[in-house]
């Protein structure tokens, strides 16, 4: 520190000279650019813009000033030490963003090293694919309906107009309950759910049945003793057939995909009158490969159509049994294999690998498909 | 049932343009199932020609016999011609069939003039498997004395090339069992005229008046309503049956037995009347159908003895049963060798009868199919006729007369709207069309209403319609607008889309089951759908106690396995074992959901009733079906093995175990809004120390944790495998629809750390429930952050740390308030638990 001024002091003072303050400045300046990081810039700032820097002390000399003199030493100061003081905030932000920028790069780490820390589940093809028939059904007002798979005769045949001598009803076919007079079986098909759904429900009935079902048949590639189906019915004023045909055509759209459209044969099922089969134009080929030996269709076998099922208008006699006027109602009926329809549709070529349990088979399946 | 083409065209003349897929894809349109069209013989061009053997030196200078034949194969063909073959079973004169120089075979074998054992040899003289026609190689082909010209084309003759139409008859239309049924249905599809063999009667010369025939009775006329014998005496039997027959009997499927069997096969064949003939020399007193008496047996035609019962419907003579009635003849009356007096049976048995014989025998025959779905009532007499006339024009003979009894028999009339076809189809059909169709099926329409005329074109015209005696299966209404609709075409049916109305979309169940679903698998779990099949090893394998009431199980009458007969009472054997294969195929770390149905024997049962179908049942009898009914609730299982968390560069492994297996019931829980609490248990197949009762409601609703190392051991799985089963309709009963939102509160929080030394035998939720009770109402949340066990707590103990967060909802707590409630909260760990505050 200097020694202390007298008041009015005739001597101009040495620090204050505008030479010496310019002196300063520009060493300032030097140093803080001279400054290689935040600490050397801390350095700086002390030694040139501190309480103790030449131009703060310089600062305080100018008190010691006579009055005229206070003024032009004061503005030259202030301007001195504002020119130093925005070095050292430019510098600092400059500085700044060197350490972040060098900061974040020392923090960078490899985004692609795996992480299967857990080990990922998924769903069954066979749920995923009855949850998107039923979404299907549900847009067109129907609901899902469901029953058990141990099933009363009654359902599963009698009410079906499937009578008692019917070859179905051999054990060649259906597991029966022990003993064969109970009078119970596992359902052969979802259809006796469409009993249950007349017999609970007032018409209008539009239902999608989802469900198990179980024939003797041994397991191989393409036969499996449990299989699982869905079923349709509607039972409403003024039902036609042509309404199960734009029903059918709708359904297949929505799985397989625009503009496939549906194929009904006559065929013969108990509890439908008139009874058709279902075939749906191959979505793979769209039919092109039908004698085109060039370009053969692996999904359909080159036949153009897929057969997917059974349908048919619900058989009065049907309605009869389950309390609903066939002179006032009719209906509609279909049903078709889920287990079939993932195989072509997924190219499953052995159906064993559905009920193993591998899970290298579902997988890939996630949880939608 | 297999239609070779030509036969089919003898009565419906399809233009000779029209190939057997063309017939085919007709005969689909219209509700025939023909699965192939297949062709008879191999693929043959070129010549090949009838010859007749004229000479044959035999050449024995070689290994084997070698044959020089001179063979005349017609002077169109160059006469007579020298051809080496190195088979024997044939004679000079007998007529061969000859590939000459530019035939080829099949198997693109083509036939040229050829060097060989010294001589040339100017074609060759064929086997069946050269010609593609069987496996017989036996020796060459010997056709029967005076069937073919020397000379003709011996493909046609032989009937290669012929378009075989095989076709799946289903159950309803039991007409299609015959030619005449499929050939009904091309005259109609071609719209041609249908010339039917079933109404034709075959002259048959007048009867023989010197000799009686066989005599026949019914005591059944319910069960044989029809039945006629008709007797032909002189028969040669050792006459062969015509080539073209045996050709037509083979390309069906049948084998050549002889001239009488198969002349009854063609016949039945070719009208859908099954016949069957009995040497009438063996037959004693009259021949009648009746019902057999309890343990009167029956030897059939294949061989087996069977005993019969009072169901059964036999033809029976003095003796006893010769016959199984639309199954199967008796050995002891069979055609044999030496057979000269023929009586032909034609009958008329009805479906059920012989569809409860067939099946209470295990008997299936050409017969007996035919017979179960509906033979035509009125053919026998037409279709004995024209058998009797094949018999005596290939067999000689003369005949004798036919006996006969029949039944009442009216024809089945249907009534039924005019418009019905149309309504049903939702496409407009002409009341007219409607009567065409009906009357091409065979049916013969009337309006209801005679006096209007051209009735039927009304929309309001009921039309009265007589069934034909061959269509059984017609007996509703809505059995004729089948027919109309199918020869209409379904291909002309319009497609409109109906929509429901009201339906509430997915239950409250199905959506809940559905985020169960989603949830597992978000968790790590693969689902897996198994067999519900188990046996008693497998229950044995979770080591259940005898009286554990999984051990009571729905067995079934006749399972594929008899090591598996019985339906499950738990999830976990299935993913037991598909665990093992997971494991045995080399994956470690595997963890598998499975959600279905398990089975509990009825609780009430009872007798199953069959309420009749004529109306709905009344709420008793479907409260007796219910009761009959296994009880099959809902179950989720899971089990797992290997790496809950894998180890990688993030860290060590966590094995999966007990934990994860309990954490698995709070997914569910959580997926549904339930509260699960959790407790110690003890239940097989669990460790007994590791072992959780998971409690919902109030309810235990199932079980986790590590398997006891037995079941393990037995089970053949990993030793540290874990599971849970819980019972998830339990579950969502518990489903909480409503969520009341929580108040959130904003001033400060205050946090506190205890640590408490308690005995290792207390349970955490009890420490924890001790310390919620006393913390007072602004504990905000309690939560278990270290267990530690060791030296500083002393052997027995273990020293739990809890976080506790307070907060009240209108003022900051202050310390003092913070530390008072902390205090609180302890003393009552203390009095209830004995907990110690840890220094």
């Amino acid at each position: 520190m200097s020694a202390p001024n007298k008041a009015f002091d005739p001597v101009e003072v040495t620090a204050l000279h505008p030479d010496e303050v310019e002196r300063a400045v520009r060493e300032a300046l030097a140093a803080i650019a001279a400054a290689a990081d935040l600490d050397a810039l801390k350095v700086a700032r002390l030694a040139h813009a501190g309480d103790r820097s030449p131009l703060a002390l310089a600062n305080r000399e100018i008190a010691a000033l006579p009055p005229q003199a206070k003024a032009d030493a004061g503005k030259r100061m202030g301007a001195a030490r504002s020119a130093v003081r925005r070095a050292v905030e430019a510098r600092q932000v400059e500085l700044e963003a060197e350490r972040d920028a060098r900061v974040l790069i020392e923090e960078a780490v490899d985004v692609t090293l795996p992480y299967d820390r857990q080990p990922v589940g998924a769903r069954h093809p066979l749920t995923t694919i009855t949850e998107r028939i039923a979404d299907i059904f549900i847009g067109l007002g129907y609901e899902v309906a469901e029953g058990p798979e141990a099933e009363a005769e009654w359902f599963n045949f009698d009410a079906l107009n499937i009578g008692p001598d019917h070859p179905a009803r051999t054990m060649q076919d259906t597991f029966f309950v022990e003993s064969p007079d109970s009078g119970v079986v596992l359902r052969t098909h979802t259809s006796p759910v469409q009993i249950r759904s007349l017999l609970t429900r007032e018409p209008p009935v539009y239902v999608i049945c989802p469900g198990r079902v179980y024939r003797t048949d041994e397991l191989d590639a393409t036969h499996s003793p449990v299989f699982h189906q869905v079923e349709g019915l509607v039972v409403d004023e003024g039902i036609t057939m042509a309404d199960l045909k734009g029903t059918l055509d709708h359904f297949v759209e929505a799985m397989f995909g625009e503009g496939i459209s549906t194929r009904l044969r006559p065929s013969y099922f108990p509890f439908t009158e008139p009874s058709a089969e279902i075939d749906f134009q191959c979505f793979a080929c769209r039919g092109a490969s039908v004698e085109n030996p060039e370009n053969p269709c692996r999904t359909c076998g080159s036949e153009g159509w897929i057969e997917w099922g059974g349908c048919g208008m619900v058989n009065p006699r049907v309605l009869r049994a389950c309390g609903v006027d066939p002179d006032r109602y009719s209906g509609f009926a279909f049903g078709m294999g889920l287990d079939r329809a993932l195989m072509f549709r997924h190219g499953i070529t052995d159906l064993r690998d559905m009920f193993e349990g591998d899970i290298r088979f579902t997988l890939p399946f996630g949880i939608e498909f | 049932m297999r239609v070779p083409v030509s036969w089919l065209r003898e009565f419906a003349a399809v233009p000779a343009t029209e190939s057997g897929r063309d017939i085919a894809a007709r005969l689909i349109r219209a509700g025939l199932e023909v699965e192939t069209v297949d062709v008879v013989g191999g693929d043959v061009t070129g010549p090949v020609v009838v010859g007749r053997v004229q000479h044959i030196e035999e050449l024995t200078e070689f290994k084997k016999p070698i044959r020089y034949c001179q063979v005349d194969v017609g002077p169109q063909h160059g006469g007579v011609r020298g051809i080496v073959c190195g088979a024997s079973n044939f004679a000079a004169g007998d007529l061969v069939v000859v590939a000459l120089p530019g035939a080829v075979l099949p198997g693109d074998f083509s036939i040229a003039a050829r060097q060989t054992y010294g001589h040339t040899s100017d074609g060759m003289i064929c086997s069946e498997r050269e010609l593609g026609l069987g496996d017989n190689y036996d020796g060459i082909m010997v056709l029967a004395p005076g069937s073919a010209e020397v000379g003709t084309d011996g493909t046609t003759v032989l009937g290669i090339g012929e378009e075989v139409l095989d076709i799946a008859v289903t159950p309803d239309r039991g007409y299609a069992w015959s030619v005449r049924g499929v050939a009904r249905e091309a005259a109609t599809a071609y719209r041609l005229e249908f010339a039917d063999p079933g109404v034709a009667m075959d002259d048959l010369p007048a009867p023989d008046g010197n000799e009686q025939p066989s005599e026949c009775g019914s005591d059944d006329l319910a069960g044989c309503g029809l039945f006629t014998l008709r007797t032909v005496v002189g028969f040669d039997p050792t006459a062969a049956s015509p080539g073209w027959l045996r050709r037509r009997l083979t390309a069906c499927g049948m084998r050549s037995v002889s001239l009488a069997v198969d002349v009854t096969n063609y016949v039945m064949l070719e009208t859908g009347q099954p016949i069957h003939a009995y040497d009438a020399a063996k037959l004693r007193g009259v021949v009648r159908a009746r019902n057999a008496r309890a343990g009167e047996t029956l030897t059939t035609l294949d061989h087996v003895d069977r005993t019969l019962d009072g169901h059964d419907l036999v033809i029976a003579d003095d003796r006893g049963p010769i016959g199984l009635a639309g199954v199967m003849g008796g050995l002891d009356t069979e055609v044999d060798e030496s057979t000269s007096t023929l009586a032909v049976e034609a009958a008329h048995f009805t479906a059920p009868v012989v569809a409860h014989m067939s099946r209470r025998h295990k008997l299936s025959s050409e017969a007996s199919r035919r017979y179960e779905r509906g033979v035509d009532r009125v053919l026998a007499p037409y279709a004995s006729a024209r058998t009797v006339a094949l018999l005596l024009r290939y067999g000689g003979g003369r005949y004798v007369g036919m006996t006969a009894v029949e039944g009442p028999y009216e024809p089945t009339v249907v009534t039924m709207p005019a418009d019905l076809p149309a309504r049903v189809a939702g496409l407009p059909i002409d009341g007219a069309v409607v009567c065409e169709h009906l009357t091409a099926v065979g049916c013969s329409v009337e309006d209801a209403a005679p006096e209007e005329t051209a009735a039927a074109s009304r929309p309001d015209a009921v039309l009265r319609v007589t069934v034909p005696s061959w269509r059984p299966d017609l007996t509703d209404p809505a059995d004729l607008v089948e027919e109309v609709i199918r020869l209409v075409g379904y291909d002309q049916l319009p497609s409109t889309l109906p929509v429901g109305r009201g339906s509430r979309g997915l239950t409250t169940d199905q959506r809940l089951r559905r985020r169960v679903g989603l949830a597992m698998a978000g968790a790590g779990y693969v689902e897996v759908v198994s067999y519900p099949f188990v046996g008693t090893a497998d229950l044995d394998a979770l080591q259940l106690p005898p009286d554990d009431p999984r051990r009571s199980v729905v067995t079934l009458a006749n399972p594929l396995s008899d090591e598996r007969p019985s339906l499950r009472t738990t999830l976990l054997p299935g993913l037991f074992e598909a665990l093992r294969r997971n494991v045995s195929r080399g994956l470690d770390d595997v963890a598998l959901v499975e959600t279905g149905l398990v089975f509990a024997p009825a609780v009430h049962g009872g007798e199953p009733p069959r309420p009749d179908v004529s109306g709905r049942p009344d709420a008793a009898e479907l409260d007796r079906l219910e009761a009959i009914l296994p009880s099959q609730p809902r179950h989720l299982a899971v089990v797992l093995t290997g790496q809950r968390v894998r180890q990688g560069w993030w860290g060590p492994a966590v094995p999966a175990g007990w934990a994860d297996a309990i954490q698995a019931a709070r997914e569910v829980t959580a997926a549904v809004g339930a509260e699960l609490s959790v407790a110690r248990g003890e239940r097989a197949p669990f460790h007994p120390g590791r072992c959780a009762a998971l409690t919902v409601a109030g309810t235990v609703v199932g079980h986790a944790g590590e398997l006891h190392p037995r079941v393990v051991q037995a089970a053949g799985l990993p030793a540290d495998t874990a599971a849970m089963e819980l019972d998830l309709d339990a579950v969502l009963v518990a489903a909480r629809p409503i969520v009341p939102a929580p108040a959130v509160g904003t001033m400060p929080v205050g946090k506190e750390d205890v640590a408490l030394v308690v005995n290792e035998t207390i349970p955490t939720d009890d420490v924890l429930a001790a310390l919620r009770d006393g913390a007072g109402s602004e504990l905000e949340s309690l939560r278990l952050f270290d267990v530690y066990t060791g030296d500083q707590v002393g052997a027995g103990k273990r020293s739990l740390a809890f976080r506790l967060r307070f907060r009240a909802a209108d003022r900051t707590l202050s310390t003092a308030e913070i530390s008072a409630a902390r205090d609180a909260a302890v003393a009552v760990a203390t009095e209830r638990v004995g907990a110690v505050l840890r220094g």
